[in-house]
């Protein structure tokens, strides 16, 4: 069966289905697309086989042989974690979005079409394909962010995608780079990884592709996009954006630069290290004075990625491992913070974290998910954070021990702010208009236990994730130690 | 000489003459009759032009060539043709009588473009030139009473006129230096060695011409005559005439002046990089949209520039595919124009403001097709600039392809303005926008176009390779 194919494409489907059903239909759709679609890339990912390194469930086919253009698809132990959160994430994300009452159709259609791009950016192998998978998520998110957003919503849907555009000026020209130097006359990334390019080439190149990923990540100075899309952006599409969007940068770091231009990786690790421990605390610091709940959250996700450039700077087996599973484990920790925010301003409508104060004690449920996304997200044993974040630390330390010592103290400032901020939300004293507030419904409870119990689980059992991961970073890793 | 190898010029030329006499005797209630017979006309010559594919031959002593190349470009002067036909259905409604005026014009200046495209010969070259010229200098007059339409005509007649003597002055000096007026003869002469009159004719010959695909710094004409012109004539000519401009820009200078092609690239480098860069640029502050789509399409013909300065196979075929997404690109964006332009009759941008709740339909097909003017994903437009782009860093101007990438950047702004007018701003009136279905039958083919000729682009990228390599054999 063509999984990768069907993980595609079946949201496109669903996606003009609902421009041609009736306007209660949508929810129902995209609800029942994006359900299968999770079901399908969980398959896929219990039929991996996790004894195989290199390209799984590949499909390949003639596209535009003119151009050496290739429909190719597969997923390794790099992407397939990332195949099932964006399953997870979509599928979330539309029952958060389920009582959406401001044009749905068009709104569930472009959560599913922004579904197919982001598919199709983890598991594309053309460098042609990636780069228009990478291109087709623009659109889709500019609407999303225009109509659905906060009030200043046109500003933050402009400066996304011209952040974005811009970075992607930057990669197309170090894709065109690889893909006439290497004289085979292919966009297939395994056939122009495995070439060697020389070595003042691959550092150009190299940094070419990484500016259109830092923007992305979005790394340091490129981030300042970053808290006005949040900020602005509906909650199911922060869960998305700060899910799986970031992630796109990740990816395409670690599989585009650091895995085929190897040698250009180990010059330029230092500077990445740099980088990370730049964005861990600068994320972090500026965390601490936000006032509003999203913008907090939005800088701890700066920080968080942080780890991800961290764990990829060790050149490693096991600091890649960490940083693959610190992207899956983002993606859920903090799409379950902005859940949670979602639900607090829904009932308050706020998310100004001086006026609100003692909500524990009028939504004790919401109190008690936020207060455990809280503590996964600064990384206490048993969620998968933890994890995460440990590997990036072991894998880190031999090489880069400044680097590491400092990045750990991310996690003690990342302490601070969320419990003081969990603190100021839901302790003390009740303010009196906060009194005939309820608590999260059925439906909500679901959504966020769904979150809640694959955080515990891959915290408790992590070498589901991990011995997946392995067999991706272990040849990449072994390539970037020159063997 | 075959006669039969001019069979799609000759076909067109006697349609056109048809719809004008026939347009005579019909009665104002039977005028549709014109658009049949000039679809019927298109079609034959179309059949005509895809019968001759693969012949690359001559006639006519060498004035009349039927190579890939020509019937690459006749076929997208006949498409571009056919869908304007339709789309402007509902302009004529508005100026009752001038049907066969309009279409007897549009398929002189097609006939005239199509033997632009199929000629190597300096003097036919200039003849079929003045044909598509002349027809369309009336038509961008064709709405009498309008007084903007007038003055379009008028300085577009001006300035062409202006042009065509620079051209024909560059055409002289060749002539004199060569004794020849065949490009393959002029291409021996100019072997021989380089002279500055050479130098000289070439910076007449690129003046000339671009002022005809309104490169900078020869576009002032466009934005006025754009925004004065009908819009089904400005449709016309933001795509046709661009490309029969391209068309016989490519010829001339591969051709005939291959000698002289390091000073032609590096000057076709300069133009390409001011065009896109002005044009984009400017397109930021329009307020109209005919007057945006205006300076759009000059950065259109920046990018196109890069491809002719690629001086390759690869630059030319990506020129010519591109020039054909353009065609179906640029026709389904102004197809709009037209049909919204009973709610909008002013053509601001403004006017758009909620287009999505009065015309759901057009709104999406104008997204659609600026969303592939600026080069996204699915779109054509994405593929043509990525073969485009490709060919001019295979050939070394890796400092054109980031600029043409930043312009690109920048035209997203203009162009995500009107959609954000279309989906974001709440709409002004409420009553729906009511169009023709035969208008609408035009804008569906134009949009499929958009979303299919990217995707499937292997065949007619693969056409459009083999006609490459017929143009200088």
């Amino acid at each position: 069966m063509p999984y990768l194919s069907l993980i595609i494409f079946l949201p496109l489907a669903a996606a003009m289905a609902i421009a041609l059903a009736p306007r209660d239909w949508a929810r129902w759709i995209a609800g029942t697309a994006s359900l299968v679609v999770l079901a399908l890339s969980m398959q896929a990912f219990s039929i991996f086989d996790r004894a195989a390194t290199g390209f799984q469930l590949t499909e390949k086919a003639v596209w535009i042989p003119q151009f050496g253009v290739s429909y190719f698809l597969g997923v390794d132990g790099i992407s397939l974690p990332l195949v099932v959160l964006t399953g997870l994430l979509t599928f979330i994300a539309v029952l958060a979005s389920w009582r959406l009452e401001l044009r749905p159709k068009e709104y569930f259609a472009l959560v599913m079409v922004l579904e197919t791009a982001m598919m199709g950016v983890f598991t594309a192998l053309d460098l042609m394909l990636f780069f228009l998978f990478w291109e087709l998520e623009l659109a889709p998110m500019y609407l999303l962010i225009g109509v659905w957003g906060g009030p200043r919503r046109e500003y933050a849907a402009m400066k996304f995608i011209l952040y974005t555009i811009a970075g992607s000026v930057f990669m197309l020209v170090g894709i065109f780079a690889l893909y006439f130097s290497s004289g085979k006359g292919t966009f297939d990334m395994t056939v122009l990884a495995a070439q060697q390019y020389a070595a003042g080439f691959q550092l150009v190149v190299f940094m070419l592709l990484a500016i259109g990923f830092a923007v992305k990540i979005p790394v340091f100075p490129f981030h300042t996009w970053l808290p006005d899309a949040h900020v602005e952006a509906p909650t199911a599409i922060s869960v998305l954006l700060a899910g799986v969007l970031l992630k796109m940068g990740g990816y395409g770091l670690i599989r585009l630069p650091f895995g085929m231009l190897p040698d250009a990786a180990r010059e330029l690790a230092p500077w990445i290290a740099a980088l990370a421990v730049v964005n861990v605390l600068y994320g972090a610091a500026v965390s601490m004075v936000q006032e509003d709940l999203k913008k907090l959250i939005a800088y701890s996700s700066v920080s968080h990625m942080g780890y991800v450039l961290l764990g990829a700077a060790a050149l490693t087996g096991v600091g890649l491992q960490g940083a693959v599973l610190q992207m899956f484990t983002h993606g859920t920790i903090t799409g379950l913070l902005f859940l949670m925010v979602g639900l607090v301003y829904d009932r308050t409508h706020t998310r100004i974290i001086d006026k609100l104060g003692g909500l524990g004690a009028r939504m004790p449920a919401i109190a008690v998910v936020f207060v455990i996304a809280g503590l996964a997200s600064l990384g206490l044993p048993g969620m998968s954070g933890f994890v995460a974040e440990f590997l990036v630390f072991v894998g880190a330390f031999p090489v880069w021990q400044a680097a590491t010592i400092l990045a750990a103290f991310g996690i003690v400032i990342t302490a601070g702010y969320l419990l003081w901020m969990l603190q100021r939300v839901f302790m003390g004293p009740l303010p009196p208009q906060w009194a005939g507030l309820g608590d999260a419904s059925r439906l909500e409870l679901f959504t966020v236990g769904v979150m809640v119990a694959v955080i515990v689980g891959v915290g408790v059992y992590p070498s589901v994730l991990t011995d997946v991961i392995k067999m991706g970073v272990v040849p990449m890793a072994q390539r970037l130690a020159g063997m | 000489m075959n006669i039969a190898l001019l069979a799609p010029e000759l076909i067109l030329a006697t349609f056109a003459s048809l719809v004008i006499l026939v347009d005579l005797f019909l009665s104002p209630s039977a005028k549709r009759a014109n658009l049949y017979l000039t679809l019927a006309g298109i079609a034959l010559a179309a059949a005509a032009a895809l019968s001759l594919v693969g012949r690359n031959t001559t006639s006519f002593y060498g004035m009349l060539v039927v190579d890939d190349f020509a019937i690459f470009f006749k076929l997208a002067f006949l498409l571009a043709a056919a869908l304007v036909a339709m789309s402007a259905v509902p302009f004529l409604e508005r100026y009752p009588g001038a049907e066969g005026e309009f279409y007897g014009l549009m398929l002189f200046s097609t006939t005239g473009m199509m033997l632009m495209a199929g000629t190597r010969e300096l003097i036919s070259i200039y003849l079929a030139l003045e044909l598509t010229s002349i027809s369309l200098y009336l038509l961008a007059g064709l709405a009498k009473r309008d007084s903007k339409s007038s003055e379009a005509a008028l300085k577009y007649l001006l300035l062409g006129a202006l042009s065509s003597a620079v051209l024909l002055y560059g055409m002289a000096l060749l002539y004199g230096l060569s004794g020849t007026t065949e490009l393959a003869g002029i291409a021996k002469a100019a072997a021989v060695g380089v002279s500055p009159a050479m130098l000289l004719a070439v910076a007449m010959l690129a003046a000339g011409f671009g002022f005809k695909i309104a490169a900078v710094p020869f576009q002032m004409w466009a934005p006025d005559v754009y925004e004065g012109a009908p819009t089904p004539v400005t449709a016309f000519l933001s795509v046709a005439s661009k490309a029969a401009g391209f068309a016989v820009v490519v010829r001339v200078f591969t051709v005939a002046l291959g000698s002289v092609q390091a000073d032609w690239v590096s000057l076709f480098a300069v133009l390409s990089a001011l065009t896109m860069t002005l044009g984009n640029v400017v397109a930021l502050t329009q307020q109209n949209i005919k007057r945006m789509l205006a300076y759009s399409s000059i950065g259109h013909a920046g990018y196109l520039l890069l491809g002719v300065a690629a001086a390759s196979d690869a630059g030319v075929s990506s020129v010519m595919f591109y020039l054909l997404v353009y065609t179906v690109t640029n026709v389904a964006a102004f197809t709009v124009v037209i049909l919204a332009s009973r709610a909008i009759p002013d053509d601001r941008i403004d006017g758009y403001a909620g287009l999505h709740r009065r015309a759901p339909l057009l709104a999406f097909a104008m997204a659609v097709s600026l969303l592939s003017l600026a080069g996204l994903p699915p779109m054509a437009g994405f593929f043509a600039k990525f073969y485009l782009f490709a060919a001019a860093y295979q050939s070394g101007l890796i400092w054109l392809v980031v600029l043409g990438l930043i312009n690109s950047a920048i035209s997203l702004f203009y162009y995500v303005w009107v959609i954000r007018q279309m989906y974001l701003v709440a709409p002004t009136g409420e009553e729906p926008v009511r169009f023709p279905a035969v208008a609408f039958t035009s804008l569906v083919v134009a949009v499929v176009g958009v979303l299919a000729l990217g995707v499937l682009s292997d065949p007619f990228l693969g056409f459009a390779r083999v006609a490459a390599t017929t143009l200088v054999h």
